[in-house]
């Protein structure tokens, strides 16, 4: 059974990684790059069994080196384009991701991570996330970057993807995991329902009938590139102010708040669903948007909770964000898992300790 | 006869390629680029592309391909013109897609984006410029630089036990099943100038034909970086880099490969 | 009807598949369901295993530290995932490849089942001895009905093997017997 081929109406059993596949589709993508990877070769495989069949591309590239590079070509004549990868095939990508952004580029990247650094493992890790959040390459820029926690957001933050790179003209990235990747649960494969459709005025398809057209990051004259920063700048400053999505999870009267993202909240989920149970009021922000960070959203939330437990499944980065948003710094409390998931008992055991303090 | 002063009588025998922007060079004297802009504007004009042409520059000084010639052009960071081309080509099959690249950014950086989307037979034209040395960052030791050769990087002269030896591109693409069309062409005389532009013609006919990956590798100078006179740098061409280099068609193939 | 589940066995042994098909059945009767396979490295060397939560209430971890149930097709399987069963937790055994002596502990709810004597004896077919398993651990936990996963077979098989879909129902209700179910 084509999983293209299911009506939009219907739970479906599906894997994370595939409800991506789902999602692009949706959102008219037609053209696919990458280089084999775990924990992401589902999203590959099920590109090159459907997309030739809708009239697009998909080619396995040499490496993740020239599969942005692709992208690049792709997203310059103007067409919807998505890759996946992991940890060490992102690296590769980051000199293409920081043309692409200089450049003014859409483009979709999925990163299914993995543990680092190196090579790493294949355990489900979220020691990617300053690499997300903070650029990545070289330059100073910044890529949306979107947190998707179980296999229906895996669908419908794909298709928020596209629509945002449209919209503002640069490279989104997908920040999931091996657990949100590997996954199956029911989900709905919901019509694509774009908040509007972006003409792409600067693609570059032949000048018939109009004055020849460049794509390209270089400005060596005179400020230039200076002024082409600051256009860079105030775009970053619109994607803050109108973009940060985060779930309120059982927030209401809390005094112990996770913030933690990913399988990290879907984890914390479990944790706040016991603790409740127990007479603890304990919730969660789970950010959907890693940039633009909800710093609005933690710096009131730290005013009004005891503490906030930052989930974090690497040694302490996104925790460094959260810092920046309150002043508030001892009532944040930290609790990370390397390279694997933090178990619900030992979420809910942290929490316990920390109502205790309070109490 | 007396120069015609009436207009019945002139005759316009040469005008400016089409797709050749009017602006002034700002290549160094004895630069071979503008010479290669100008045959490959030419060829542009010749098969009636430059409304469907989306060319690729590469990082060095054929970047500035954007500023001389008159069709889309996207950058490409260095080495991955064949990639980006073959995004552009795959996502708009019925246009007509070239790279543009020197000998560091083919032959160095980019030898893996140049050997897989010639052995995937990607159906684009390649001008590849041999200049035996890194122009735009100072003269610094090129894949294609000579035994011997002194740049900024090999004072003493290149040794093949420390440096290896210089790379022939044209004859390694030809080994490849996905190459449609290799040639070696230098503009040092005007009769070498007269193949050039067939070759990149013949270039131009395999992309048009769908035969595959075309690429014409020109010899050309770097008088700047050479330490050299616009005219010595010419002789340099004509002696030991053609002797290096040979000048020649080392692929053509007469027929698609298609199923 | 809350539980969750690890199963376990050689590559081909049929493991995924009613891994799925639990996940799948559970999804039908309205539940709220994850199912995680083991990928990458794991699954070389030929082994293979999955966990499925069920549950009437939103699922945080996909992936449980002591799960309520185990399915054991095969002998180094044992000696993985024993240790993490949960106290009173269903242990339901591959016996015709896994001695019951190889079960070091006394505080879970074995039920033995010789589901590759069944599948080949009495169904005739050794493929179907996960079927049985699965049966059997369906009829002792109660976590979904027998007749949904009955109902739900024809989505797991492809069309090819449709013909086997009333092999696999008698292999699902030989299983469900020996935990006293007979449907």
């Amino acid at each position: 059974m084509s999983a293209l081929a299911v009506s939009p109406s219907k739970r479906l059993l599906t894997k994370g990684n595939e409800a991506i596949c789902l999602g692009a589709v949706a959102a008219g993508c037609r053209h696919y790059f990458g280089y084999p990877i775990t924990p992401q070769n589902d999203i590959p495989e099920h590109m090159a069994a459907h997309l030739p069949a809708l009239g697009g591309t998909f080619l396995q590239a040499e490496s993740e080196v020239a599969t942005i590079n692709m992208m690049l070509g792709t997203s310059a004549s103007g067409k919807r384009v998505m890759t996946s990868s992991s940890g060490p095939g992102i690296s590769l990508m980051q000199e293409g991701l920081s043309y692409m952004a200089g450049s003014e580029l859409p483009a979709v990247v999925v990163n299914i991570s993995r543990s680092g650094p190196g090579l790493g493992g294949i355990a489900p890790s979220q020691g990617d996330y300053f690499q997300a959040v903070k650029g990545g390459g070289h330059g100073g820029y910044r890529l949306i970057v979107l947190a998707p926690h179980s296999v229906q957001e895996m669908y419908a933050l794909t298709m928020l993807a596209f629509d945002l790179a449209d919209k503002y003209r640069t490279p989104v990235l997908i920040l999931g995991d091996a657990i949100v990747g590997q996954m199956k649960e029911p989900f709905v494969a919901s019509p694509y329902d774009p908040a509007s459709t972006v003409e792409k005025p600067w693609a570059l398809t032949g000048c018939a009938g109009r004055e020849r057209r460049n794509v390209k990051s270089l400005y060596l004259k005179d400020n230039a590139i200076e002024v082409h920063n600051w256009k860079l700048h105030e775009k970053y400053e619109r994607i803050r102010e109108n973009e940060v999505r985060a779930e309120s999870y059982m927030l209401d009267g809390a005094t112990i708040a996770i913030v933690a993202f990913g399988t990290a909240a879907r984890v914390s989920k479990t944790a706040i669903q016991w603790a409740r149970k127990e007479g603890i009021a304990a919730g969660m922000l789970r950010p959907i948007t890693l940039f633009p960070f909800p710093k609005r959203e933690v710096f009131e939330l730290a005013r009004t909770v005891d503490f906030l437990l930052v989930i974090e499944m690497n040694t302490g980065q996104m925790v460094e964000d959260v810092r920046q948003c309150t002043p508030l710094h001892d009532r944040i409390a930290f609790l990370g898992k390397p390279c694997a998931m933090p178990t619900p008992e030992e979420i809910l055991e942290r929490i316990r300790l920390l109502a205790g303090k309070k109490g | 006869m007396s120069a015609p002063g009436k207009g019945g009588f002139s005759k316009a025998v040469y005008t400016r390629p089409r797709s050749l922007v009017d602006v002034k060079s700002h290549f160094c004297p004895g630069c071979h680029h503008g010479t290669i802009h100008k045959i490959v504007a030419e060829s542009i004009d010749r098969y009636g592309l430059r409304e469907k042409t989306i060319g690729v520059a590469c990082v060095g000084c054929a970047v500035f391909l954007y500023d001389y010639i008159d069709v889309d052009v996207v950058e490409s960071p260095h080495g991955r013109a064949p990639a980006v081309a073959t995004g552009v080509k795959r996502a708009q099959p019925d246009k007509f897609v070239f790279t543009y690249q020197g000998d560091g950014d083919l032959a160095a950086i980019g030898t893996s984006e140049i050997i897989h989307a010639a052995n995937r037979g990607e159906n684009l034209s390649v001008i590849f410029v041999n200049n035996t040395t890194y122009g735009m960052t100072g003269g610094q030791m090129a894949p294609t630089t000579m035994l011997g050769q002194k740049t900024s990087t090999t004072p003493y002269g290149r040794d093949f036990s420390s440096d290896g030896y210089p790379i022939r591109m044209a004859e390694l693409l030809a080994g490849l099943e996905g190459t449609a069309y290799s040639a070696r062409v230098a503009v040092s005389t005007p009769a070498q100038i007269r193949k050039a532009k067939e070759a990149v013609r013949k270039a131009f006919e395999m992309q048009i034909a769908g035969m595959g990956l075309s690429i014409v590798e020109f010899l050309s100078t770097c008088p700047t970086n050479w330490g050299m006179k616009p005219l010595d740098a010419q002789k340099r061409v004509l002696g030991e880099m053609s002797e290096y280099f040979p000048l020649g068609v080392f692929k053509e193939r007469k027929q698609a490969d298609i199923a | 009807m809350t539980g969750d589940i690890i199963m376990a066995g050689f590559g081909g042994q049929g493991i995924l598949m009613i891994g799925n098909l639990l996940a799948l059945t559970a999804m039908e009767e309205g539940k709220h369901v994850t199912y995680f396979p083991a990928y990458g490295v794991e699954m070389r060397g030929g082994t293979a295993n999955c966990t499925v939560v069920v549950s009437d209430e939103e699922i945080g971890s996909p992936v449980v530290g002591r799960p309520k149930g185990l399915l054991i097709m095969n002998g180094p399987s044992m000696e993985k995932f024993l240790p993490m069963l949960a106290s009173g937790g269903d242990l339901i055994i591959n016996s015709s490849l896994v001695e019951e002596r190889q079960v070091t502990r006394d505080d879970v709810r074995l039920l033995p089942v010789p589901a590759d004597d069944i599948a080949r004896n009495k169904i005739g077919s050794r493929q179907m001895a996960s079927m049985v398993a699965l049966g059997a651990y369906v009829a002792r936990s109660g976590i979904v009905k027998l007749s949904t996963v009955f109902d739900c077979l024809p989505k797991v098989i492809s069309k090819k093997y449709e013909k086997f879909i009333p092999l696999n129902v008698t292999a699902l209700k030989e299983g469900a017997a020996l935990a006293g179910f007979h449907a």
